[in-house]
């Protein structure tokens, strides 16, 4: 399970390394999405840098749908689902490589965001091992629950417009979590953010369990 | 009450072969004038008989409904989970069906719960919305209820969205609990909850815990009643699905008959 899980990663950021849609694609709108929060709220009256948190996690979520899409979309062309159904891998191993995949590229995706806040919004970044923690932590979270809703609505037409639906609304208490754990890093008071990374981690563990058993129903007739 | 949901949906599966015009029949007809009566007497209690609170005035009436919609809207929302396991266990219709329908009420009857709530927060707090924890995980529930109906109605094989339905619908459960506990820490954080903080019983006796009663009474009959309604339904629909595809095999079959030049390929 975890060579096949290894494989499909290596195959998903490979196809990354070759194409560079992430990098040339979904970086550039993250940032997009700093900027316009700048535009929407005015950048003099310090609501930015108090509000860094939040704005954050809401960029990370918006241009991870994207990746989340794109990781999907991979599969989708030239009968690729069907290989992946009759290479003999793991259903179980499939899920995991993608999560690991979709993680990896979140996780620089978060750091280039993180330097764009600390630039743009002259956030001090500070309480590094809670915002380390809950940014590997959170980032499991959406790249799972992400993966599992993703499969749910990959080969359909709707695919786009339903993922967000579905998604967003299950990602909501991540979302909080992850909030609220980066204010008591930044804010000084990291004992109040181990909580939330607690709960964020019972919320990753259900979703890689459930798509470790899930997967492969769901891959044989999508 | 489930004696009548078990009662009336086994009667649904021998009549859909003999091709039933109407989801009604003589249980869903007697459920059907009970529930009328119930909601009746609710009004009649809920709106005259019981007396007016002394904080909240008028506005204490609309917790007869309130309260019983959200305490279904849960039930419907744990039957769609139970519904989605066992259809993922047996693979049987019926049970994607009973929580495809039961979704589809319990998100109803969670938008009855956030309007009536809405109505009396005007009166009581002067706004129709706060960030409450109790409201704002209220507004999840639907959401996710109507992700769950979106995977439903697919314009895909009923085979396919079923089983992913039932995916989702397994993990609604989970997610309601665990919106619903980030929900309450994060506004704890910040304020007490706002809602029911001296307990519902605690305050309520007489007249208005027995309209309450009543409210629970009435809300369920109705429930049970448009559960099975839209179970059948249901039911009929997919019925017309399969027997559309089955006439139109024979008719294109019949066709190429015709004309002559059917090879033998379906």
């Amino acid at each position: 399970m975890i060579h096949d899980a290894l494989l499909v990663a290596g195959k998903d950021l490979r196809l990354e390394l070759r194409s560079r849609v992430a990098l040339n694609q979904i970086v550039p709108f993250a940032l997009l999405v700093l900027v316009l929060f700048a535009f929407a709220l005015d950048p003099d009256r310090g609501l930015l840098e108090a509000a860094t948190p939040g704005l954050y996690w809401v960029a990370v979520l918006f241009s991870g749908l994207l990746a989340l899409q794109r990781s999907f979309s991979v599969e989708a062309a030239d009968g690729n689902h069907d290989a992946l159904r009759l290479s003999g891998l793991d259903p179980a191993g499939i899920f995991l490589g993608k999560v690991l995949a979709v993680s990896v590229q979140l996780l620089v995706l978060e750091v280039l965001l993180a330097v764009g806040v600390a630039v743009l919004y002259s956030t001090h970044l500070g309480g590094w091992p809670l915002l380390l923690v809950t940014v590997v932590v959170a980032t499991t979270c959406i790249a799972a629950a992400g993966t599992l809703y993703g499969v749910v609505a990959a080969g359909l037409r709707v695919r786009e417009t339903l993922l967000p639906l579905l998604l967003l609304p299950v990602l909501a208490p991540v979302l909080i979590g992850s909030t609220r754990a980066f204010e008591a890093a930044l804010g000084g008071t990291p004992s109040e953010g181990w909580p939330w990374v607690g709960l964020m981690s019972v919320f990753a563990l259900l979703y890689i369990v459930a798509g470790v058993l899930g997967f492969g129903p769901l891959l044989e007739e999508a | 009450m489930t004696t009548q949901i078990a009662r009336g949906s086994k009667g649904v599966e021998p009549a859909a072969d003999a091709g039933p015009t109407s989801t009604g029949s003589r249980g869903t007809l007697i459920l059907g004038i009970l529930t009328l009566v119930a909601l009746g007497t609710l009004a009649l209690f809920a709106l005259v008989l019981s007396p007016d609170d002394s904080n909240q005035g008028d506005a204490v009436r609309i917790m007869y409904i309130h309260v019983p919609s959200a305490t279904l809207a849960y039930t419907g929302c744990g039957l769609a989970t139970l519904g989605s396991i066992m259809y993922l266990w047996r693979k049987s219709q019926w049970w994607d069906l009973v929580a495809y329908a039961s979704a589809e009420i319990a998100a109803v009857f969670t938008a009855v719960t956030l309007v009536t709530g809405m109505i009396w927060g005007r009166p009581t707090w002067g706004v129709y919305w706060v960030w409450d924890a109790r409201l704002t995980s209220t507004a999840m529930l639907l959401l996710l209820l109507l992700g769950y109906l979106a995977v439903h109605r697919l314009p895909a094989e009923y085979s396919v969205r079923a089983k992913r339905a039932s995916i989702v619908g397994l993990l609604l459960v989970p997610n309601v609990i665990i919106v619903r506990q980030s929900v309450n820490w994060w506004r704890t954080l910040h304020q007490k909850p706002t809602l029911f903080s001296n307990g519902l019983g605690s305050k309520i006796e007489g007249l208005m815990l027995f309209s309450l009663f009543l409210g629970f009474v009435a809300i369920g009959l109705l429930f049970a009643w448009l559960l099975i309604h839209r179970f059948r339904l249901a039911w009929l629909e997919e019925q017309i699905a399969e027997e559309g595809i089955d006439a139109s095999i024979a008719a294109r079959r019949a066709e190429a008959g015709d004309i002559g030049r059917w090879e033998g390929t379906p």
